[in-house]
């Protein structure tokens, strides 16, 4: 159940769940590691709250319900952020609020939390969550190192690579390549399980 | 002939399932398939062959249509060269030489590169080794700057051929045109050294040939200039300063990519396609007629805002990568329409479009590429809504013909 999501039933490359956010933060590594962390506390306590709530809530309203769940948690994690790390949270601007809309969270809390007890809907929010947060990390990592040269803003690629005629790759900034890492980490991922690959 | 017939056979047993050499059949087997005839033909059950034109044939026919761009692409980059360094006499032997070796590592990367991946993506997946990139592997030296650094046309032709054709499924299954891809790559991944006014002219000694150029001279493509103008007249330089006329941009003694400057030499490969049968008329006819019609509706508003509209429309056809891409670019059979007044809708469309990125966003100057590249998308869409129309057409005339009955 915890782990689980980190691989053969991860939200990203399998469920294909919150591209969007794959797309936007993940240029720089900072700004994506910061984005994991945010979406692992998010769901793995809106999980618990509504796994606590889940037999008083009337089933019509429960959508509602799920997103005011949330909607607070990402304030608290939004106000979290400006106050202790101002820089990443003004890069990630827009998308930390958009937390509410992705898909990973109302599917775990539709599928998993809605009829589980609080402790395993814990582990699976946790476990949702890095999976999420590997996926994020290791596209950060491309984008950043071929688009930009640096890894957390550090200068990895040497200057000697740059005067023998070494630029670095605009693509990678842009989202479009964000999409062409994921669809290479689904196909080396696919290729290592033989059971996911459709007939 | 019938040594190497000799030399085949003696090998094959290698290659065969079994042998020492099996995992490399699929090598062995391209290799024999390019030098000799196959042995094999279909028999008498094989109803579908309609036409002893393979897909061999076809991608040699598109590379000898390409070839006279490709000489005279040699003979330009030499001419531009030697114009550079400010000569006033022009030898077209060491012309020629410098642009054959200007242009030579750039074939010889791509090829290499190219087909290495096809082969080893046909060894992997036990395939026959398609011959698909014979005409990709020409085309990106052609469509690219001449001064382009070789690991770039490196990792741009490995991109373009692994994401836009392998993962599709390999030679006529790709969606977009291959070489294309490529090109927007490298466009898109390394602007800084895709435009500008110094990378479209060699400026340095084409493998150990000809001088060095000094630094400081200018040498933008027309388009480029155009791009840049200001004012209400359009005034094209060539370097050392004279003057671009609309019929220097028909032969083709333009800075420019590799192969795409001269409109003369591209009709002539627009000839040998259309006798040959390689390509479709009615795409190139209305991908010019799109770019007339646009480049008219912005001559008609000409607005020095926009200074590409100030170019009458007939040589807006005549810079840049528009007549290239009409008659080598759009009428890629496996990317374009395959209904007929669909090829019409798609390539009028190209035209049209590649126009309005032209002159309507100063950030590109040319907007062949992109243009080729979104129709290539919908190209599937237009054939769809055309057969559906189709359907219902003839599903009323069925249900007008049966009521009257």
């Amino acid at each position: 159940m915890f782990f689980n999501p980190f691989s053969k039933d991860n939200p990203v490359v399998v469920q294909i769940l919150g591209i969007c956010s794959v797309l936007a933060v993940t240029a720089k590594l900072e700004p994506a590691i910061v984005m994991g962390l945010s979406v692992i506390a998010v769901l793995a306590f809106s999980n618990v709250i509504i796994s606590l709530l889940r037999n008083t809530i009337p089933t019509n309203i429960r959508i509602i319900v799920q997103l005011v769940v949330v909607a607070g948690l990402v304030v608290i994690v939004s106000q979290l952020l400006q106050a202790y790390a101002y820089d990443v949270s003004k890069q990630l601007s827009v998308f930390i609020g958009l937390i509410i809309t992705n898909c990973i969270l109302m599917g775990r809390l539709e599928a998993f939390a809605m009829g589980n007890r609080p402790w395993p809907s814990f582990l699976d929010g946790v476990g949702n969550g890095i999976g999420y947060t590997i996926i994020l990390v290791v596209v950060g990592f491309f984008r950043e190192l071929l688009g930009s040269g640096t890894l957390l803003g550090y200068q990895v690629v040497p200057q000697c690579l740059y005067d023998a005629g070494y630029v670095n790759n605009g693509l990678m900034i842009l989202p479009p390549m964000a999409l062409v890492v994921v669809a290479c980490i689904i196909w080396v991922q696919r290729s290592a399980n033989k059971d996911l690959q459709e007939k | 002939m019938k040594s190497l017939r000799h030399f085949f056979d003696k090998a094959r047993p290698a290659f065969e399932p079994g042998g020492r050499l099996s995992a490399f059949g699929s090598v062995f087997d391209g290799m024999e398939t390019f030098m000799l005839t196959p042995r094999t033909t279909s028999g008498p059950g094989a109803v579908h062959v309609h036409d002893a034109n393979d897909s061999k044939r076809t991608m040699i026919t598109v590379v000898l249509a390409l070839m006279p761009c490709f000489f005279f692409g040699m003979y330009n980059t030499g001419y531009q060269h030697w114009l550079a360094l400010g000569a006033t006499e022009f030898p077209f032997g060491q012309l020629m030489l410098y642009g054959f070796l200007a242009v030579l590592p750039r074939v010889v990367v791509t090829y290499f590169v190219g087909l290495g991946i096809e082969f080893a993506f046909a060894q992997w997946r036990k395939e026959e080794i398609q011959e698909g990139f014979l005409v990709t592997g020409i085309l990106i030296p052609m469509i690219c700057p001449i001064e382009t650094p070789l690991w770039m046309l490196a990792v741009a032709t490995a991109f373009a051929v692994v994401f836009a054709k392998e993962v599709f499924g390999g030679t006529g299954y790709n969606i977009v045109n291959v070489a294309l891809i490529a090109r927007a790559f490298l466009f898109f991944a390394y602007p800084a050294q895709m435009s500008g006014d110094k990378v479209f002219v060699a400026s340095g000694t084409a493998l150990g040939y000809g001088e060095p150029v000094a630094d400081g001279f200018t040498c933008a493509t027309p388009l480029g200039q155009i791009a840049s103008a200001t004012g209400d007249a359009l005034q094209l330089t060539g370097i050392g300063g004279y003057s671009i006329s609309a019929w220097d941009a028909f032969v083709g003694l333009i800075p420019g990519s590799f192969g795409e400057t001269s409109v003369l030499c591209i009709l002539i490969g627009a000839l040998i396609l259309l006798f040959s049968g390689m390509a479709n008329w009615r795409i190139m006819l209305s991908v010019c007629a799109g770019g007339l019609l646009m480049g008219w509706i912005a001559n008609v508003f000409a607005t020095p805002t926009y200074p590409a509209s100030l170019l009458p429309a007939g040589e807006q056809l005549l810079y840049g990568g528009f007549a290239f891409a009409a008659v080598f670019m759009a009428t890629d059979p496996v990317t374009a329409a395959r209904t007929n007044t669909g090829k019409w809708i798609y390539g009028f469309l190209i035209g049209v479009i590649a126009v309005l990125i032209r002159v309507y966003n100063n950030g590109y100057p040319e907007g062949a590429m992109l243009a080729v590249l979104l129709m290539n998308v919908f190209s599937s869409l237009i054939d769809w809504c055309v057969v559906q129309a189709n359907i219902r057409r003839r599903m009323r005339r069925l249900i007008a013909k049966t009521s009257e009955s």
